[in-house]
């Protein structure tokens, strides 16, 4: 008898105790940002398809379906760093082979070679390019990603993929590079 | 509060965590007064000497300007503007390199002194307490005063702050070791810095002025007490020696025993720092009118002779201070702008002294060592206990090392002001303020850059959603586009039906497309069945008795105006003629041949051509004047069409150049007995303009079989033709206007059987409809932007043309029937062709085209044949409808 007075005990408390928890978990349940989000954050949204999927957000989302984490040249070992860290996965080395602390550079066009086609407006992800037809182009550069796609489409070869020029504002200090210059 | 001043008036003074001893170094350069430098070469003014934007240039190259004069203009958010630090000329404005650790080149204003320093004109204000604090901020903001302390931030932003400020903080601590710039300007300008003190105080309004000094100043501490004697709200303090005291956070701490919250500025707990340099440059800029062009500037060093004070004009080349003041370097010589803990090194002495430009060291090897290799961290915690900003500097280092950056933040790196104490004191020699700058701006960058891609993501959405939209609105406009064209056919060919019918019941009703529709139905059935359309061809030619009535009227109407004809006209064509004679020289030789091959009555008509073919000639070379000129050499009845066309002609050659409409109108104009030879001339000269040589043997033939008067006419083409094939080699073929041109080219063919076709005598009507087609495709043809005789419109014109001839050679024999004839065939042949060369554009043109030359065929009273084909067919198609009728019922 005492056995089953003890059942019904523990049983009604945890019952209690479920019933508690359950109201919990839908009352106060937290929304979490999907994965897919938090790795399309990480990706640098250059949007260059170097990865073969058309976007960053796609190849997110090809990520979150399991899919490698080294196919992204823009973001470099920086970002397969951070999406191994988010995906638990082991941070491999970039699948081309690229260098790992990739080069950041605009798209310039030459103008006065431009002939005004607007096919590399068309080939633009983020619209960093202005201009209309037979009229010359430019591209904005604080819009431009450096994602290159705008260089194939060129007729006439007027794109060029320029190192970003570095500003007192960019211009990092160099560890035990402190130049020593001989005074005249 | 109260209490708080209280404190602070009985001089208590707080202190600080942290804090190094370093040798002061100070005394070297505390011996002489602060010394005038001869005027340099030249002056490197940056533009750029503070935090915030440039001001905009207003001086430009080869510009001679005066000692104080403004070199920039502020423009934009924290933006101060530089003057010229002496009187002289501007050699250049380029990039050179700049005070910054990198030397990164920053556009300068390079001024060659003229040795005169004049002045510009001052507007000293000797009442200052008048001024209302507007104008007071902008006599700083305008006199491009910026901290003079180390940072540069602008000082009119901070004299116009909208917080409350409770203490005016007076930075004299000059802290770190070997400057002594701000102690010297203390001890001989103490006067003007309590007068700048008081302007900033009538700003502000604070509740205390408290003026932090070491107690390594003596001189200067007593100068300055003996300065504010008079102004009780005025307390100079005294703190310890100690390394880095003189940090804006720190001082604040020192002094009120307030620490400015991480993220925050001191405006926001009611404090506001200001460098004694600063002050008295507001000093100078309000009592003397100056702006800030020279400042004091520390050099020492033991390489230096001289060592000591300088007032060194804004743009001073480091090396002209160095020179100055007696400079023997050592091998690997170092020179550092600032002091030696915050200093770094310059990569070059060409390099002009800025607003926070306080101090030139140029230490030998024994003064200020290179750094030994580091060495591992050994945990004493030595950096900890010295760090004024209460950090952990070794776990800095390591998250630097392992670029954590989330934990670097998370350990308020942000917080650290690289004052480099800790390094001074690590015993392995580790240069921990370098991991941090470093990790500093790896996080700066990768914060701007998270944001780039946002910015980036938030494009290729909106590109996205955009290409999206525009894709839906195309399929849309798609799909209503052949519903709507369905619709019409069935509704045509619904009326076509309806009128057969209505034809097979009552003949009289019947109208000319149902004729048309049930002719080309018969033809598809090819029948030969006997003729018995009586009924049509009544209804026709009745129509056509209406339509030449009409057409003499109209001829009539403008045959009124030209009473006297040729009188009139001719006065007219003279007056014209002589205008474009006027215009016109070159051309003479084409104009005397014109008029010798005119006949002898038409002389004046003549000339009228001539100079219109001259006018052309000269803007375009262009064949179709010939036409208008050939136009001229015919029958006197054709004078006043002459005269149209001319005019139109006229118009169609100033607006712009398309030599095709010219062409055709000039064709359709001319009477019968010229439309052979325009047709002709007009074929040659596109032919050749194509063939460009072999076509002139062509011409001559046919111009021989002409008249002989036309020969020089002929000429006057080839001519014209030769300079137009000759531009159009010159013209490459810009392909993608062939969809166009083809448009262009179709149209053309279109309106030329049209025009020729009816070929009767009442031209006027034909005229002004070719005129007006002409007119629609000048239009069109204006639209298209490179006229490069496309080859494949050159195709179809010699295609054209090779139709043309024949129709013009036939009628010679003056009968209509043939011509007639030979142009319908050529109309519906060119109309299939359009048809099928060009999609559903041009549809319904096409169809008028049709229907015109079929209307126009019988129009002769000769036109037997055709008629009798025409009432077979038509009789045929009632026939069979008859039958059907009676099969049903």
């Amino acid at each position: 008898m005492t056995l089953f007075y003890a059942l019904i005990a523990l049983g009604s408390l945890a019952l209690i105790f479920g019933l508690i928890l359950g109201f919990a978990a839908v009352r106060f349940r937290v929304e979490s940002n999907p994965i897919v989000d938090q790795i399309d954050t990480i990706l640098p949204q250059t949007q260059c398809g170097q990865c073969g999927y058309p976007g960053c957000r796609p190849y997110a989302e090809a990520i979150a379906n399991g899919d490698e984490i080294n196919k992204c040249p823009p973001g470099g070992e920086a970002t397969v760093k951070k999406l191994a860290d988010l995906m638990g996965v082991e941070a491999k080395p970039l699948a081309g082979g690229e260098q790992a602390d990739p080069v950041k550079t605009v798209a310039y066009i030459r103008e006065d070679e431009c002939i005004g086609c607007t096919k590399c407006i068309q080939a633009c992800p983020v619209d960093a390019i202005v201009g209309a037809t037979r009229q010359m182009h430019t591209v904005l550069i604080d819009e431009c990603t450096g994602c290159d796609l705008c260089v194939e489409p060129c007729p006439v070869d007027c794109i060029d993929m320029l190192p970003v020029k570095e500003t007192k504002q960019t211009w990092k200090w160099q560890l035990n590079a402190i130049p020593v210059t001989q005074v005249d | 509060m109260e209490k708080l001043i209280d404190q602070i008036k009985q001089g208590k003074v707080w202190s600080i965590p942290g804090g190094v001893h370093p040798p002061g170094q100070k005394l070297q350069s505390t011996t002489q007064a602060i010394a005038r430098l001869p005027l340099p070469d030249k002056l490197v003014v940056s533009l750029k000497q503070h935090i915030g934007a440039n001001g905009k240039l207003i001086v430009e190259k080869g510009q001679q300007v005066l000692k104080g004069q403004a070199l920039t203009k502020p423009s934009g958010n924290w933006s101060v503007p530089v003057h010229a630090p002496t009187s002289g000329l501007i050699s250049d404005i380029c990039p050179m390199p700049s005070a910054h650790p990198s030397a990164l080149p920053e556009l300068s204003v390079i001024i060659e002194p003229d040795g005169e320093d004049n002045w510009c004109e001052l507007n000293p204000v000797p009442d200052a307490k008048a001024l209302s604090h507007d104008e007071l901020v902008d006599i700083i903001h305008q006199s491009g005063i910026a901290g003079m302390g180390g940072a540069g931030f602008p000082t009119y932003v901070k004299a116009d702050t909208r917080k409350a400020i409770e203490f005016l903080i007076v930075n004299a601590v000059e802290c770190e070791p070997y400057i002594t710039a701000d102690d010297m300007l203390m001890r001989e300008h103490a006067d003007g810095i309590i007068a700048g003190i008081e302007l900033m105080q009538q700003l502000l309004s604070p509740q205390l002025t408290i003026i932090g000094i070491e107690d390594n100043k003596p001189d200067a501490i007593a100068a300055m007490k003996q300065a504010a004697q008079h102004n009780d709200s005025i307390i100079v303090q005294t703190v310890p020696t100690v390394y880095p005291s003189g940090g804006e956070k720190q001082l604040i701490k020192l002094l009120t025993g307030k620490e400015v919250p991480n993220g925050s500025i001191p405006a926001d707990i009611g404090m506001l720092v200001q460098n004694v340099g600063t002050l008295f440059a507001v000093n100078q800029a309000v009592y003397e009118g100056k702006p800030l062009i020279e400042r004091v500037v520390t050099v020492t060093g033991n390489t230096i002779h001289k060592q000591g004070n300088v007032w060194a004009l804004l743009g001073t080349e480091i090396k002209h201070l160095l020179d100055c003041q007696g400079f023997s370097p050592v091998p690997q010589q170092r020179v550092v702008m600032g002091g030696p803990m915050m200093g770094f090194t310059l990569p070059t002495v060409r390099i002009g002294v800025v607003k926070t430009t306080n101090c030139i060291l140029a230490p030998d090897h024994q003064e200020l060592a290179e750094p030994g290799d580091e060495k591992a961290c050994i945990r004493c915690s030595a950096c900890a206990d010295a760090c004024p900003a209460s950090l952990l500097p070794q776990q800095l280092q390591w998250f630097a090392k392992s670029k954590e950056y989330d934990k670097l933040n998370e350990h308020n790196l942000f917080d650290c002001i690289e004052c480099g104490a800790c390094a001074y004191v690590c015993p392995s020699e580790i240069p921990l303020v370098q991991y941090y700058r470093v990790a500093k701006a790896e996080i700066k960058e990768q914060q701007a850059e998270q944001i780039k891609a946002e910015r980036a993501k938030e494009r290729f959405e909106a590109r996205k959603e955009r290409l999206e939209r525009e894709q839906e609105e195309r399929q849309n406009r798609h799909k209503r586009k052949p519903a709507t064209k369905s619709d019409n056919e069935k509704q045509k060919v619904a009326d076509a039906l309806a009128r057969v019918k209505a034809k097979s019941d009552d003949t009289d009703s019947k109208s000319a497309v149902a004729a048309a529709i049930a002719r080309a139905k018969a033809k598809k059935q090819g029948a030969e069945l006997e003729p018995d359309n009586s009924e049509v061809a009544k209804e026709r030619a009745a129509r056509k008795e209406q339509a030449r009535k009409y057409k003499e009227q109209k001829a009539l109407e403008q045959g009124e105006e030209s009473v006297d004809k040729d009188d009139k006209k001719s006065a007219v064509a003279a007056a014209i003629a002589r205008a474009k004679a006027k215009k016109a020289a070159q051309a003479a030789e084409d104009n005397a041949s014109a008029e010798t091959g005119a006949a002898p009555k038409d002389d004046k008509k003549a000339a009228v051509a001539a100079a219109i073919a001259r006018a052309k000639a000269k803007k375009a070379a262009q064949a179709a004047e010939n036409q208008t000129e050939a136009e001229e050499d015919s029958a006197p009845v054709d004078d006043k069409k002459a005269a149209v066309a001319a005019a139109i002609a006229r118009a169609k050659a100033k607006k712009a150049a398309q030599a095709a409409e010219n062409q055709t109108e000039a064709e359709e104009d001319s009477a019968p007995v010229d439309d052979k030879k325009a047709a002709v001339a007009a074929a040659i000269a596109r032919a050749k303009a194509k063939k460009a040589a072999q076509a002139a043997e062509n011409q001559t033939e046919a111009e021989e079989d002409s008249a002989p008067v036309d020969d020089k006419k002929a000429a006057v083409a080839a001519a014209i033709a030769r300079a137009k094939a000759k531009k159009a080699a010159k013209e490459q073929a810009q392909s993608d206007d062939s969809s166009q041109q083809t448009n262009d080219s179709s149209a053309e063919a279109d309106a030329q059987p049209q025009a020729d076709a009816p070929e009767s005598n009442e031209d006027k009507k034909k005229a002004a409809v070719a005129a007006a087609i002409a007119r629609a495709k000048a239009k069109k043809a204006a639209k298209e932007q490179a006229q490069s005789d496309d080859s494949s419109e050159q195709i179809n014109d010699s295609n054209d043309e090779a139709d043309a001839k024949p129709q013009a050679d036939a009628p010679e024999s003056n009968e209509d029937k043939k011509k007639a004839a030979v142009a319908a065939a050529i109309a519906r042949a060119k109309a299939k062709k359009a048809a099928k060369e060009q999609a559903q554009s041009d549809e319904s043109s096409e169809q008028l085209d049709d229907s015109k030359p079929q209307v126009d065929e019988p129009e002769s009273s000769e036109d037997k044949k055709k008629a009798a084909v025409a009432r077979a067919i038509a009789r045929a198609k009632a026939k069979k409808l008859q039958q059907e009728g009676n099969d049903k019922s």
